[in-house]
């Protein structure tokens, strides 16, 4: 029965697949040192920042391609095949909003993110600086003055190397190096653009600063970088969106970043991943291969994960925290959602340096369809870290029956005082809540949203308001008519 | 109210409702019997619209409309309510959210705007007391962690809120202790007018004793076998259901 249902019920539509048609320098596809090259050159790069990518470009093509090591098969990805840089012509240096192309503006209204600093994000009286990153480039970052008057500095990774060469030297890489990773290494030879933030110390951001990538061109990749930096005492609330045109192709997004707290700071990076999912027989969609991790640096500092994973075809990620300073707390907070054909392999890692250290897991995976979901995640508590503190629950949600839900905790303890609690469980939207609902007056699709909802409350309460109401609509169109 | 006629179920090519004939009118209780298979549970889930069960025969008319045309939902909408005898949990969500939206998709089915909260809240508060329900209880989720007589003290308590022209209270006394019985009989009592009715299923006379029936039914293989008034729940508690088994296994033999 539960399966005639499900049949019956159509694939939803995605709904932010639609293609901006604006003129764009994009380079020809293919990848070597001439490209890498030409890309630093076309943004004006200092020398340093050319060699680290030379460098990283020439670690990166001596490392293995790591393929289906974890629950996710894919076809292998063709690097020559992929254009690394495409951006809108009409750039560059802004001097208003009226010179932003009238497309691009559109293009983000649409997606309900407004470029205009007195107009205000779908409706909500709220209050985020936007940073919008259009393929490779950014092509608006609102509200700079405001913020500059806390001494905050936003603005895309570009203008930063230009205006902010000493922070970026100081900074970039020192969380997650060059090498660290194949598709970290690639990043760092090919990025593009990205966001950069400062918060200098005891200052709290006024305003939620927030970046939204958007893919337009076909046969590209984005690669980009953020690197946000909390001095000391310092409070910032990141949020990350994304989105793609609908295509046929898969297209490879591998982005870096890079969080770092000094004494005391704050910083909570919350991200709803909302990249074009694929078809339901799995044509195109993103390959979503992004390296995310923070240091607690100093002492009594904290960084704070939240994710709603529902797009892309494949996503791995596993943003993670480095507790280096005593008494620094990491969290993650997690929802991932898999349909049809994707495959999410998402987690995080907790590295426990310092002492009185404490991270917190909550990882909540829904999968449908013939989908796959993987929590894999490491709790390291190093010798040392006296008196550390882990608490971690990974809860998987399935519905239908021919889909797969994983998990893969991996916990390495190397102190004797350390505290590590896991807790694990995996539940069905059975058919027994559904028709409970149901006898109440609830229909089945009001059921499913009241259901996983509740399911996701604990993640969803730690997003910003008005991420929340959205998050909770995507989870509902993600999943609408999923189950029976 | 609700008028069944030869009503023919079966779950998995099994036929367990062997023609079932009952006529419940407004303001009345009726309380169905039987021993353990006799298909107590499968006429109530049927009633209430579970997929598993196919009718294969007869009829059921609910205040006039068709009952087996319709939706669970839109069954529940129209008023008529199930207690389950094994309430089900939903963790992460709330009693009052849970109610919240029951209410309102029923006041949507009859054209009517959501309710106001702080109606709401005065309604909760009014009908915690009637069902002697702890208010931490409404806060938490639905049925998570509560104990057997909390699930069936908030079945009783959902019903009030959601106020149906018609209830089945499937077993509601199973697993109860005496205070909790006195609690639910309660609820129910304060809750019957001349305009609803219930079907109240139990295995013992003891429910009876609070919730007083004006008819007793005994099902036995899938068919009411005897009716009566509330006289014949004593007579089976009495007695047993051995002279009830023997005799019909005897008739239809």
């Amino acid at each position: 029965m539960a399966n005639e249902i499900l049949d019956d019920h159509i694939q939803n539509e995605y709904k932010w697949g639609f293609t901006t048609d604006i003129e764009s320098e994009t380079f020809a596809k293919g990848l070597n040192e001439t490209v890498i090259r030409a890309l630093s050159k076309k943004k004006n790069e200092p020398e340093w920042l050319l060699d680290i990518r030379l460098k990283a470009f020439k670690q990166w093509q001596n490392m293995p391609e790591p393929n289906n090591w974890a629950h996710v098969p894919y076809p292998k990805i063709d690097f020559q095949d992929i254009s690394y840089y495409s951006a809108p012509k009409k750039k560059p240096e802004l001097k208003s909003l009226d010179e932003v192309d009238p497309e691009l503006l559109k293009t983000f209204e649409k997606l309900g993110i407004s470029l205009e600093e007195q107009k205000r994000l779908s409706g909500v009286q709220s209050n985020i600086a936007v940073d919008a990153v259009f393929d490779s480039v950014s092509v608006k970052t609102t509200f700079r003055e405001t913020l500059a008057e806390k001494g905050v500095i936003f603005c895309s990774f570009s203008e930063a190397v230009q205006e902010y060469p000493e922070l970026i030297k100081k900074y970039m890489g020192m969380v997650v190096p060059f090498a660290d990773n194949y598709y970290a290494a690639l990043n760092t030879a090919v990025f593009s653009d990205g966001s950069f933030c400062y918060i200098p110390k005891g200052v709290r951001c006024p305003m939620e600063l927030s970046t939204y990538f958007r893919i337009n061109s076909s046969g590209t990749g984005q690669f980009e970088r953020t690197l946000i930096v909390a001095d000391e005492g310092s409070y910032v609330s990141y949020l990350e969106g994304c989105t793609a045109p609908q295509r046929d192709e898969n297209q490879l997004h591998a982005a870096v970043v890079e969080i770092v707290a000094h004494k005391g700071a704050e910083v909570k990076y919350s991200t709803v991943q909302n990249w074009y999912p694929g078809d339901k027989d799995g044509k195109g969609g993103i390959y979503n291969f992004v390296t995310k991790r923070g240091i607690c640096l100093e002492d009594n500092s904290k960084i704070s994960w939240t994710q709603v994973e529902t797009g892309s075809a494949i996503t791995w990620k596993y943003p993670s925290v480095i507790l280096k300073g005593d008494n620094s707390v990491g969290e993650f907070y997690s929802v991932a959602v898999t349909n049809n054909k994707q495959e999410a392999d998402t987690g995080t890692k907790m590295i426990h340096i310092g002492k009185n250290t404490r991270s917190t897991i909550i990882s909540k995976g829904i999968s449908a369809g013939v989908s796959n979901n993987s929590y894999r995640g490491l709790v390291q508590i190093r010798k040392g870290a006296k008196n550390a503190r882990n608490f971690s629950q990974c809860d998987s949600l399935l519905m239908g029956d021919q889909c797969g839900a994983h998990t893969f905790p991996y916990i390495e303890i190397k102190d004797k005082t350390a505290i590590v609690e896991h807790e694990a469980t995996t539940s069905k939207i059975g058919e027994d809540q559904l028709f409970y609902c149901k006898q109440r007056g609830i229909d089945t699709e009001k059921a499913v949203a009241l259901i996983v909802n509740g399911y996701c409350k604990e993640v969803l309460n730690k997003l910003p308001m008005e991420f929340a109401v959205e998050a909770q609509k995507l989870l509902a169109i993600s999943l609408e008519g999923s189950v029976g | 109210m609700i008028s069944i006629k030869n009503l023919h179920a079966s779950i998995n090519g099994k036929e367990i409702l062997k023609g079932i004939n009952l006529e419940v009118k407004a303001g009345e209780i009726h309380a169905i019997m039987g021993p353990n298979g006799s298909g107590k549970s499968t006429l109530s889930s049927v009633l209430a619209g579970r997929e598993d069960y196919e009718v294969t025969e007869g009829s059921v008319t609910f205040e006039g409309k068709d009952l087996l045309e319709m939706s669970p939902e839109d069954r529940a909408r129209e008023g008529l309510f199930l207690a389950f005898q094994y309430p089900i949990e939903i963790p992460g969500v709330s009693n009052v959210n849970f109610l919240k939206t029951a209410i309102n998709e029923i006041r949507a089915h009859k054209g009517q705007d959501p309710m106001e909260a702080k109606d709401f809240l005065a309604l909760l508060k009014d009908k915690q007391k009637l069902v002697e329900l702890d208010a931490k209880l409404t806060n938490r989720s639905v049925n998570e962690g509560f104990s057997g007589g909390e699930k069936k003290r908030n079945e009783i308590f959902q019903m009030a809120i959601l106020e149906p022209k018609l209830a089945i209270l499937d077993e509601t006394d199973s697993g109860l202790d005496i205070d909790a019985l006195r609690v639910v009989a309660n609820g129910v009592n304060k809750l019957r007018s001349k305009n609803n009715a219930f079907i109240v299923i139990t295995h013992y006379q003891r429910l009876l004793d609070h919730i007083v029936p004006d008819f007793v039914h005994i099902l036995y293989n899938g068919k009411i076998v005897k009716s009566g008034t509330k006289e014949l729940a004593l007579e089976l508690e009495a007695k047993g259901y051995d002279e009830i088994k023997h005799q019909f296994e005897k008739t239809e033999g």
